[in-house]
Order: structure tokens, then sequence, then C-alpha cells
């Protein structure tokens, strides 16, 4: 067995996202084997453009609150600082002051007075156009090109934060950190990075602890402890019954990346090429190896932005004659369906679309399936009406209704009534949103698209009429 | 000849940020990975048309330490807007679990 390492800094990562649940046991556990520090992240593209677009939250406030909840207690009772990133799912200003507020409330209710850092990242889609025309955009593949109105067509925009502002607020005095858009390895990075653990180790050790559990090998018993010295670092699964071993850690630079080797952050590149993962116990592994080469400083941006509006219905067909025929049924309807709305509506709907995606047949792929497949018992047929505005949009429903609901296989036969859920079956669904950018920003300083400001939780309760 | 579902013990996709979609193949075995990884339906031209992308844009990636191969395209267009069908990208690896596989041993 390699021998374990000495004099590091430990990181409790207690879960893969702020809201997707915390084990109380867990920071009792990763506090008494000497955390230095707690991290993780709150936030994701993963999830779709809608989060950055509105700047809603993904989980529910009470999930992120409960998950807070106990990272604020474990915060206070070991006197460790608390890092927290890309929080309210996208990381822009309104969410990131969505998770104030609910620390805020949590330091009332349960009497806790920490100083909280808030790291702000959005930025004005005028000023990264202005920057785009100054040259310092860069596209990311397999964007090949820099639009200066890619930036002004956002709804809104966040830069990625690297470590250094989570430095720069622990040595003012944090306690706690609440980031805006941040990539996932630079929150956990920064603790050890500021206390002179290897950078290499320190960045290889927050790309494999980014998702709590992922990379143990049972992902839902909670999260681990990152061990991170010079030269190498230590994973760790919190739960006492599970187990990292040197193939779940390797295997979780699969996870979500293109390139498994080499990762491209903030300051630099994570260049894990030359990594060797070890079983120091039965469930800790240990890594060596790794690199960090410096580069010139960038931050990706995400931008996002709302487009057309939708509604749409849902049917239930279990008709065996239309099931044997479902690629021709469904072209003859989507045929008619057009032809229905031009017909009634005219020049009101310039650009629509309709989309019919029979679930339980080839609506994931979207591919046509030939025989000799069998039939599916029943499919779930989704309409999809997409136009300008949502008036638009559910008045194509609404003329796309009795096709959806009556549309025969073919004309000589009798009128079949398919099966609606739903009394009216059109749901409004809104608006779609889009991903606009995938490009990085030149900057000279860190720091220089970020904003911070200092906030004392609990200190000044102020109850009117009093 | 065997197909990737046969030799396979687990093959996945997911979203690899809002612009790519990266899929691991893990091996049943060292024997599988040796004997099926390079199979000309495992390589760039083969991969580029079932997922139908450019070959200059797939990165292909073997790790013989976790019998994994693993290859990442772009999408067709960013994840979300009105046409999306898969917004995680995890259903995207079904199209690699029928092809069948030439041996690479003799």
């Amino acid at each position: 067995m390699t021998s374990r390492l000495v004099d590091t800094v430990n990181i409790l990562v207690p879960t893969g996202a702020l809201g997707a649940g915390v084990r109380e046991a867990d920071l009792t556990a990763g506090v008494a084997a000497g955390a230095h520090g707690i991290a993780c992240d709150a936030g994701s593209t993963d999830s779709g453009p809608a989060y950055l677009a509105t700047g809603q939250s993904k989980y529910a406030r009470d999930s992120v609150k409960s998950d807070l909840a106990i990272l604020m207690r474990a915060q206070a009772a070991a006197g460790i600082p608390l890092l927290i990133g890309s929080c309210g799912t996208s990381g822009c200003d309104d969410a990131l002051d969505w998770v104030r507020d609910i620390a805020l409330e949590i330091a009332l209710e349960e009497g806790l007075h920490p100083r909280i850092a808030l790291l702000y990242s959005e930025q004005r889609p005028s000023t990264m156009m202005a920057l785009a025309e100054q040259g310092r955009m860069e596209p990311l593949a397999p964007v090949a090109t820099v639009d200066p109105a890619a930036f002004s067509a956002c709804d809104r925009i966040v830069a990625l934060m690297g470590p250094e502002p989570y430095m720069a607020a622990i040595e003012a005095g944090a306690d706690i950190v609440l980031g805006g858009r941040t990539t996932d390895t630079a929150v956990l990075a920064a603790l050890p990075l500021l206390r002179g653990m290897g950078v290499g180790a320190s960045w290889h050790a927050g790309k494999i602890a980014e998702c709590g559990g992922q990379c143990t090998l049972n992902p839902r018993a909670g999260g681990v402890m990152i061990r991170v010295g010079r030269d190498a670092f230590e994973v760790e699964p919190l739960d006492p019954d599970n187990r990292c071993l040197p193939s779940t850690v390797s295997a979780h630079m699969l996870y979500e990346n293109s390139d498994p080797f080499f990762l491209y952050e903030p300051g630099g590149m994570l260049d894990v090429s030359q990594a060797e993962y070890h079983a120091a116990t039965d469930r800790v592994v240990q890594v060596t190896g790794s690199r960090f080469i410096s580069r010139p400083y960038t931050m990706k941006l995400e931008g996002a932005a709302a487009g057309d509006y939708q509604t749409v219905m849902l049917v239930g067909i279990q008709d065996r004659a239309v099931l044997a025929e479902i690629d021709r049924f469904i072209a003859q309807m989507h045929a008619y369906m057009v032809h229905r709305v031009k017909e009634t509506m005219g020049d009101r709907v310039a650009e629509f679309d309709i989309s019919l995606r029979p679930y339980g047949w080839n609506a994931v792929s979207g591919d046509l399936i030939g025989p000799p497949l069998p039939a599916p018992r029943e499919i779930g047929l989704l309409f999809i009406a997409t136009a300008a505005t949502q008036e638009l949009a559910t008045q194509i429903a609404k003329t796309c209704n009795p096709v959806l609901f009556h549309m025969p296989l073919d004309v000589d036969r009798e009128l079949p009534s398919f099966a609606f859920p739903f009394s009216p079956p059109e749901m409004e669904r809104g608006r779609a949103f889009e991903f606009k950018l995938n490009h990085v920003v030149h900057v000279d300083q860190p720091d220089e698209l970020v904003r911070v400001s200092l906030i004392n939780a609990g200190a000044s309760v102020h109850v009117q009429g009093q | 000849m065997s197909k990737v579902s046969e030799v396979c013990r687990h093959v996945r996709s997911k979203n690899a940020g809002p612009f790519w979609i990266t899929v691991d193949v893990f091996f049943r075995d060292r024997a599988a990975f040796e004997r099926y990884a390079e199979s000309p339906e495992l390589q760039v031209p083969a991969i580029a048309a079932l997922f139908d992308v450019d070959e200059d844009s797939i990165k292909r990636f073997v790790l013989p330490n976790l019998q994994v191969l693993k290859v990442s395209y772009p999408r067709k267009r960013p994840q979300g807007g009105a046409l999306e069908r898969d917004m995680h990208g995890g259903q995207q690896y079904l199209r690699l679990l029928d092809v069948e596989l030439s041996s690479m041993l003799a």
C-alpha cells in the first residue's frame, strides 16, 4: 500500500450540487476527520438554458435551504470556511441574491453570525459586445467566429470565475463565500491553493470531487473528502461504508468532459495525462502526477436568451391500425395540420413550427424506424407548436386540436377519437430558451469582471415597533 | 462479429457543456477491449457517419487502464431551443448499441 500523505489541506465536499441533498452525518464525519474547509458547487449548464435566461433555480427553495442550513451549522460549529460556487444554478446576479437571502434567513433562524462574501460575475451584454469589438473574445470549438451581435442577443451572460476571488474573500475574513458562476473545479481548489498546496494536485482534486460522490463506488452515498498535498492528493468517501477505487476515481475524468486528459481552466490547463491513481487503503485513493500549465487568464462565458413561445398537447393512441403504420400516419397528420393553420390563420403566422413526437416509437431520436420492428402497444403523441407569441402558439394548437384528436389513418375510415388526458388539452409552455455563447474573454486580472460585497449575517436584526 | 451491447458492461452519453456530447464505452473486460476497441466500426469515419457529424470535429480517446473508448462530438444545435429532443444528451449512446464490431484479433 502507498504511504499516506501528511500536512494536507482537507476539503469536505458534501454534495455534487447544493439542493440535491446533503447528509448531516457527512459533515460530522468530515469535520471530525480534520476538514479545513467545506466547498461545493450549486449550479451547472447541464439542465439547459432556461435557468440562465430566467435567473430561476433548478432546485426547490426548500431543498436549497435544507442543504445550506446543514452546511452553515457545520461551518459555524467547526469555524472553517464554507465556499459555494455557481449559486442558484446559473450563478447570475439574481440567482446569487436568491441564495444570499436564503442564507440570511437561515442565519436569523439559527442564531448564526457569519461574515458572508458575495462574488458577482454576471456581465452586461453591451460590455461584452464592446470587449468583442476590442478583440478580447476567443471562440471555443465548435463555434469558429466572434460575432459581437451574439453578445447583445443574450438576456443574461455570466463569466466563469477561477479560484482567485474566493481566495481573496477568505483572506479578507469571510466565513462563507457565495459565488456567482464559477468553474466547479475552482471552488474546491481555492483553499488548497490559498494555503500553498500543489497547483496540479489542487486543481485535479477539485475536478475529481466536483460531483461529490460520483467518483466513489456508490455515488448515492453522500460526499467525499479531498486531502491535497504538495505533489499528490487523496480522495475518500465521507460514508464509512462507501469506497473510492483507482478505477472509480480515474473514470470520473470521463464524466461530462469532452477530453479526459486536458481541462481548460481560467488561468491555465490541467494536464492529467501522466496522473497515476493508487489505492492508499481499500477505500482511499491517492493521485500523483497531476500538472497545471499556466496560460493567459481567460474566463469562459455563458449566455442565454428566450426564443419563441410554445404550446403543447399530449394524446394517447392505442388504435392498432394506426400503430401498425405510425410513420405514415404522422407524416399525413403533420401535412394536414400545416395546411389547416395556413388555411385558417393565413398571414397572421408567417413563421411557425409544428413538431409531432410519438413517445413509445421514435420521439427521442427523431430517426425513421422501418419494419420489421413490432408495433408498440400504445404511444403518447406530443404535439408542439412554436411561434412568435404565446397567443399564436395557442391558436395554432387549437386549430390542430381536432386533427390531433380525430385524424384517421385513411380517409375512407370512420373518424377515431384518441385519448386526451386533459381538458383543455393544450398547455402553454412559455418560451423555448437557447444558449448563445461559447467563448472566452481575456482579462488582465482574475477579478477584472468580478464584483464583491461583504455582509454580516444575523448582525443587524431590527424588529419594527420595538 | 459482436454487437457493442454484447461486449460492453456499460455505454453512456451525456452533455459535455451545451455544445458537445460525449460517449463513454466501457468494455466488459480486458479481452473484449483488446479485441474490439480498435475495430473499424469504432474508428472516426464510422463514428462520424453514425452520429452524422464531420470527421474533423470528432475527439476519440482510448483508455487502456479503464478499458474504455471515449468519443466526443459537437451537437448540431446547442443544447436547448425549440427543436431539442434530449436536453442532457443522455440517450444518444443508443445509436451505438447495435453496431456490429469486427474483431481485431485472429
